[in-house]
């Protein structure tokens, strides 16, 4: 086959990502359970890819978790989009960063709604400008900050300190990758790999040094589901699909999960936690749980952040056991340390799931 | 062709996500709810076939419509190009504005979201808030959410937060006037209105059951719709 022939064939699981010029759009669930991860993505991109940022202090929530939980109605959902629209219009930006997965398939969706029903556009032009008197340009580019951290992967392997390597053994870790549903599922043009060879996390994984592990249960939902996890009542829904996919990938022994989407790092952790405390059962070697960590973590970790820095005490199962394999060092006293060392005291341990690696 | 499924027909979803189905259960193989639930999304696009409104009626009223996780695996896989997701949406917009999902446990839900993300969402600007994220009504948060909630200031500056301040940042607080723009977008939309009518037809249904219901999180009626699980839904091991 000609190369010519099989780049055509794999065209279609390609993504053109914006190269600088960002108006950057927050995460709800991010800034309330892993504020360090948004932090580091603005780092890494500022200061050690050097690329311009803009994020305007009005923009809100897109709505997306009310528009899934079915609260909302479309009209209302898109007319939201619309205004964020505006304020990266009127800052003179065109390429929009979501750090959302939920945020990111809901303007996935409403452009492709406007592009195949044109009078929806316009009948949400009017409500903005009834509503806000604003008016907007679509944007040229819209990437998930996933994207934008897969795009520059090779650089950040560059300025490396360290890599997902067992340093004692001198082999690869083995690292599961969990996509976000909303990333590519719905979209799969909109996702690099798409829904069928999504490639965002493998290729950070392979260029920092690991392996990824294929396992069955890959492609199943965390069980956030919306409303499946915001009603106490319906948890067991959600539980009981981190736990199916916690059993498949047991036997393959990962030393670490890593994701894409905001609420997925945080059930496929919390969820642990919870089945330990209900079934005495944990996934990791010693009672310890499977750290499981965002991409911008990971970053952190290979660029030779400060563990701390990036969050990584405010996961329920410890990623510490990560942090000794690939030789990263860190102080435990400083864990659960204020910004100026202030002692804030420290968490339950719990029942079964090993927290404190070193006690202190 | 029934009133109800020109209904349905009006939303854009709707006619985005029925094609033609010819049942082959794909959309089911892989769905996470019908692994939990006792649901076959499947099944739903042969009662929508039918356009038959008794039927659309009963689906409308049902805990059916309610199981689903709106994950849209179902859409990677629909060899018509249907998406089960999409129709579900467009059945639960119906369903509220109808009032027919306080007819039925997990429809009744819908109250305790629009109490907790929709008031979020119109007073913070966020979906989620951390200090309404309570850790008595979160136990699986574990203690580092409840060490966490007890210092929130504290642990939010740690990691860069601008947790209530001005200018940008994460968890910055929401400026008025924007706050203003969400509220008057929420107006001109039909938002507001769909949020009254979830209150509005769950203050019936309460009212029908004999349980107090007020305005707060707390009444009797939020209470129960938030944690009541009759164990009716999941499917039996003889299936």
């Amino acid at each position: 086959m000609k190369i010519e022939g099989k780049q055509n064939i794999w065209k279609e699981y390609q993504k053109e990502i914006a190269e600088d010029h960002f108006f950057y759009v927050r995460s709800c669930v991010r800034q309330n359970f892993f504020p360090g991860s948004e932090k580091t993505f603005l780092r890494i991109l500022q200061y050690e890819l050097k690329k311009d940022l803009f994020e305007n202090p009005s923009h809100t929530t897109c709505s997306g978790i009310g528009y899934h939980t079915d609260i909302i109605p479309f009209e209302t959902s898109m007319t939201m989009v619309a205004r964020q629209f505006a304020l990266m219009t009127e800052a003179g930006y065109e390429n929009l960063v979501t750090s959302c997965i939920t945020s990111f398939g809901l303007y996935s969706e409403v452009l492709e709604t406007w592009h195949h029903f044109p009078e929806l556009e316009e009948k949400t032009r009017q409500f903005l400008r009834k509503a806000t008197g604003r008016e907007f340009k679509k944007p040229a580019n819209v990437s998930h900050a996933s994207d934008i951290i897969f795009k520059f992967r090779k650089e950040i392997a560059e300025k490396s300190k360290y890599s997902l390597v067992n340093k004692d053994t001198g082999k690869p870790l083995r690292v599961v990758e969990h996509i976000g549903c909303h990333y590519s599922k719905m979209f799969p043009s909109k996702g690099i790999g798409g829904a069928e060879y999504p490639y965002v996390l493998v290729g950070m994984i392979e260029d920092w040094g690991g392996e990824v592990i294929d396992y069955p249960e890959r492609r199943h939902c965390c069980g956030f589901g919306f409303r499946q996890y915001l009603v106490q009542a319906n948890r067991g829904f959600s539980i009981s699909c981190s736990k199916k996919k916690f059993d498949s990938m047991e036997p393959y022994k990962p030393d670490m999960i890593l994701t894409n989407c905001p609420g997925c790092p945080m059930f496929l952790d919390r969820w642990q936690y919870a089945i330990s405390e209900m079934e005495g059962k944990t996934y990791g070697e010693n009672n310890q749980g499977i750290p499981v960590l965002t991409y911008e973590e990971l970053a952190g970790l290979v660029l030779g952040y400060n563990p701390w820095d990036l969050g990584l005490q405010v996961h329920q199962v410890p990623a510490e056991p990560l942090l000794d394999k690939m030789g990263i060092p860190y102080d435990p006293e400083m864990k659960f340390r204020g910004a100026d060392g202030q002692d804030l005291g420290k968490p339950e341990a719990p029942t079964t799931l090993k927290f404190y690696a070193k006690e202190v | 062709m029934s009133d109800l499924y020109d209904k349905l027909f009006e939303d854009v979803r709707f006619r985005e996500g029925l094609k033609a189905c010819l049942n082959c259960g794909t959309c089911t193989a892989i769905c996470p709810a019908a692994e939990f639930y006792d649901y076959q999304p499947r099944r739903i696009l042969d009662i929508l076939q039918t356009r038959d409104q008794s039927q659309i009626e009963e689906l409308l009223k049902s805990n059916t419509i309610w199981y689903c996780g709106e994950c849209m695996s179902c859409v990677t896989r629909c060899p018509r190009g249907n998406a089960p997701g999409l129709l579900i949406q467009a059945l639960r917009s119906l369903s509220q504005e109808l009032g027919y999902f306080t007819e039925s446990e997990k429809g009744r839900q819908q109250l305790a979201i629009k109490r907790t993300i929709g008031k979020w969402i119109l007073e913070y600007g966020y979906c989620l808030y951390p200090s309404e994220i309570l850790p008595d009504m979160h136990p699986e948060q574990g203690p580092v959410w409840e060490w966490e909630h007890k210092n929130m200031e504290a642990v939010m500056n740690r990691l860069g937060a601008n947790y209530k301040g001005t200018g940008g940042g994460i968890l910055r607080k929401i400026p008025e006037e924007a706050l203003g723009e969400i509220r008057r977008i929420f107006e001109v939309t039909g938002g507001l209105s769909r949020m009254e009518k979830i209150e509005e037809f769950s203050r019936k249904k309460a009212a029908e059951m004999g349980m107090e219901m007020n305005d707060g999180k707390n009444d009797d009626y939020m209470k129960f719709i938030y944690t009541e699980n009759s164990g009716d839904h999941t499917r039996k091991n003889e299936d």
